[in-house]
């Protein structure tokens, strides 16, 4: 997220933080930052920022879980339809743990929620050799504070467009 | 580092020396002296450290004497880290030295043991440091019964200036042993994770220091993500994750020379690592699509031997220390759970049967034990059980209390403790009796600790 932020200039650099913003206030509900309906118009179609705002760069997990929700499953299905139609980008699915888990089994939970992501990638067509998984466990939450509102943005799987690409 | 410099000198004392490397220390007993008293018809005094609770024992420990003027500031020193150390191993108490009667101004001549009963001390410890015209350290101490009225321990040691610490930790040694009979675990190191930054964007360097927390030393700069340090048998290496271009991979890093490498040539992320008791051999997980599977890989001959093969989650391996046997968690029966297999791999027993999840399993270096962590109705807690799974007893108990690593002689184990929130985790020990907690001072916020062998 703060990779693409980065990167992003003049107005649409609003559309996105607002979405940061919803995250980092632990919205109750998931899916509020997947878009946002009103910013939908900011990004240019194509761009990385369009692949974050427009069609959302996670996925989210229940706990201890590597199941894709209806949720996961919706926001993948347009993530393929994204890169198929602009497969000139190559990417990377990061997989990440709440800190409810254990250091090391986190890391193998966050390997697989990559792995979950990209099966579901592979499936819809897109090509192997442009993606690569790498979990992080639980060392690089996104919303932190000591409940569940918090744990539940952290576990998921984000699919980072690689800036080269 | 220093001690391979050490001089070897006098080299009589059995205790300190034998099977080792390297000679760390020149050490000697001092005879005892011949005493006025003969000796009491009473009991020894003797600490039982199995014992489920236990009154800590009155000790006296007068400032060591400085051999020369000039001498009397360290001396007081590896007195105060003396007494630190058994203070905190909760089965000392020492007294106030407000208190003391005598002052001890020769540790040739035999105590006032009337002075010391006076105050309720049981035992005494008295020692002097002297530094010799080559620069080096003379640390001389003896341990005295004081209701019995004898000399219950002597010994003399030399070592470099620089190394006045180790002296305090290794008379520690010397003092629990004599008198609980099991090994001590001062003269130890402890390597973890330093952590600072906000926790979206933690920093975590790999960090070195004395089981009380002094003589920190960074070994790596936090540009790369560092996880799960563990000490090889000698203390020279140490093997972690680390995350940095491509996959995370498991490194081994000699202590000593800085020297990195990468273990091994897997087709994917390696992590978890632990070494083999006789640290020949690197064991860890390696991720596969969703499954992570353990592996082993004997350091001199390269070659990797699969372990597990399952469809599940198996990581976290650690060896019994007859090098036989290798608990594991696994997630294989659904939830992650303790199993035991053949250090060869092959057939796994499952023995956690608790409620809730066990995971991090660590065998204790006696091998009557395996500490883990369990988490169990939003409270993440730290155990023991024996390797069949039988006699499983809670420890520690609350909100996140992970990662358990054992001290050498198996009584005292260490965790990290995260309160949540925005904070960071905090590193603790408790007795494997339940009781004793310390917290351990670090710098920053710490995690990930691994207790080294006795370095002498």
């Amino acid at each position: 997220m703060i990779a693409v932020i980065r990167g992003l200039r003049g107005i649409q650099i609003a559309a996105v933080l607002a979405g940061a913003l919803t995250l980092a206030a632990c919205a109750s509900n998931p899916t509020a930052q997947n878009g946002g309906a009103g910013m939908a118009g900011a990004a240019t179609p194509g761009s990385a920022q369009d692949f974050v705002v427009n069609v959302g760069d996670r996925i989210f997990f229940e706990t201890d879980s590597t199941q894709l929700t209806p949720q996961a499953v919706a926001t993948l299905e347009k993530q393929a339809q994204w890169l198929q139609r602009y497969n000139r980008y190559t990417f990377t699915i990061e997989g990440h743990a709440d800190e409810r888990g254990t250091r090391e089994y986190n890391i193998a939970l966050g390997a697989r929620r990559a792995q979950a992501a990209q099966d579901f990638l592979i499936s819809r067509g897109i090509d192997r050799s442009r993606m690569r998984t790498i979990s992080y466990g639980k060392e690089r939450p996104v919303a932190v504070c000591d409940d569940i509102s918090c744990w539940s943005q952290n576990r998921r799987a984000v699919t980072v467009l690689n800036a080269s690409s | 580092m220093t001690e391979k410099s050490l001089l070897s000198d006098a080299v009589s004392d059995r205790r300190f020396l034998p099977g080792r490397r390297d000679l760390l220390l020149a050490a000697a007993s001092i005879a005892a002296m011949q005493l006025p008293l003969l000796r009491s018809a009473q009991a020894q005094l003797r600490l039982d450290v199995t014992q489920g609770t236990i009154q800590p024992v009155p000790i006296a420990l007068p400032d060591f004497v400085g051999g020369t003027p000039a001498d009397s500031n360290v001396a007081r020193n590896v007195t105060q880290i003396i007494t630190s150390n058994l203070r905190r191993s909760g089965l000392f108490n020492p007294i106030d030295p407000a208190a003391y009667i005598e002052k001890i101004v020769n540790i040739d001549a035999v105590p006032k043991f009337p002075d010391w009963r006076a105050i309720n001390a049981q035992g005494l410890v008295t020692g002097r440091i002297t530094k010799q015209s080559d620069g080096r350290l003379k640390a001389e101490f003896r341990l005295w019964d004081v209701f019995a009225g004898n000399q219950l321990a002597g010994q003399q040691y030399f070592t470099t200036a620089e190394n006045w610490r180790r002296i305090a930790h290794i008379i520690s040694d010397a003092i629990y042993e004599r008198l609980t009979g099991e090994k001590g675990y001062f003269d130890t190191r402890i390597v973890f994770v330093d952590e600072t930054g906000p926790k979206e964007r933690r920093v975590k360097r790999l960090a070195l220091m004395d089981q009380d927390g002094a003589n920190v030393r960074y070994l790596t700069r936090g540009d790369d993500l560092v996880l799960t340090p563990r000490f090889s048998p000698s203390t020279q290496e140490i093997t972690y994750m680390s995350y940095g271009q491509g996959d995370p991979r498991v490194y081994l890093l000699n202590v000593e020379t800085g020297q990195r490498e990468i273990v091994g040539n897997f087709p994917g992320m390696t992590f978890s690592p632990r070494f083999s008791p006789d640290g020949q051999r690197v064991v860890m997980s390696l991720q596969q699509g969703g499954n992570s599977n353990i592996f082993a890989m004997d350091l001199r001959s390269r070659s990797t031997m699969r372990l597990t093969d399952t469809a599940a989650i198996d990581t976290a391996p650690s060896f019994s220390p007859d090098g036989a046997r290798i608990c594991f968690e696994s997630d294989r029966g659904g939830r992650p759970q303790i199993y035991v297999m053949a250090a060869s791999g092959g057939g796994a027993q499952r023995i956690s049967f608790g409620e809730g999840s066990y995971s991090t399993p660590v065998w204790s270096p006696r091998g009557d034990y395996i500490a883990y962590t369990r988490q169990h109705a939003g409270k993440f807690g730290i155990g023991v059980m024996k390797p069949d799974g039988s006699g499983e007893r809670i420890l520690v108990e609350g909100f996140h209390n992970e990662g358990p690593t054992w001290a050498p002689n198996g009584r005292v184990i260490m965790f990290f403790r995260d309160s949540g929130g925005k904070g960071g985790p905090s590193l603790y020990t408790i007795d494997i009796t339940g009781r004793n907690e310390q917290k351990v001072p670090t710098p920053s916020f710490a995690s990930d600790p691994a207790w080294s062998p006795l370095l002498s």
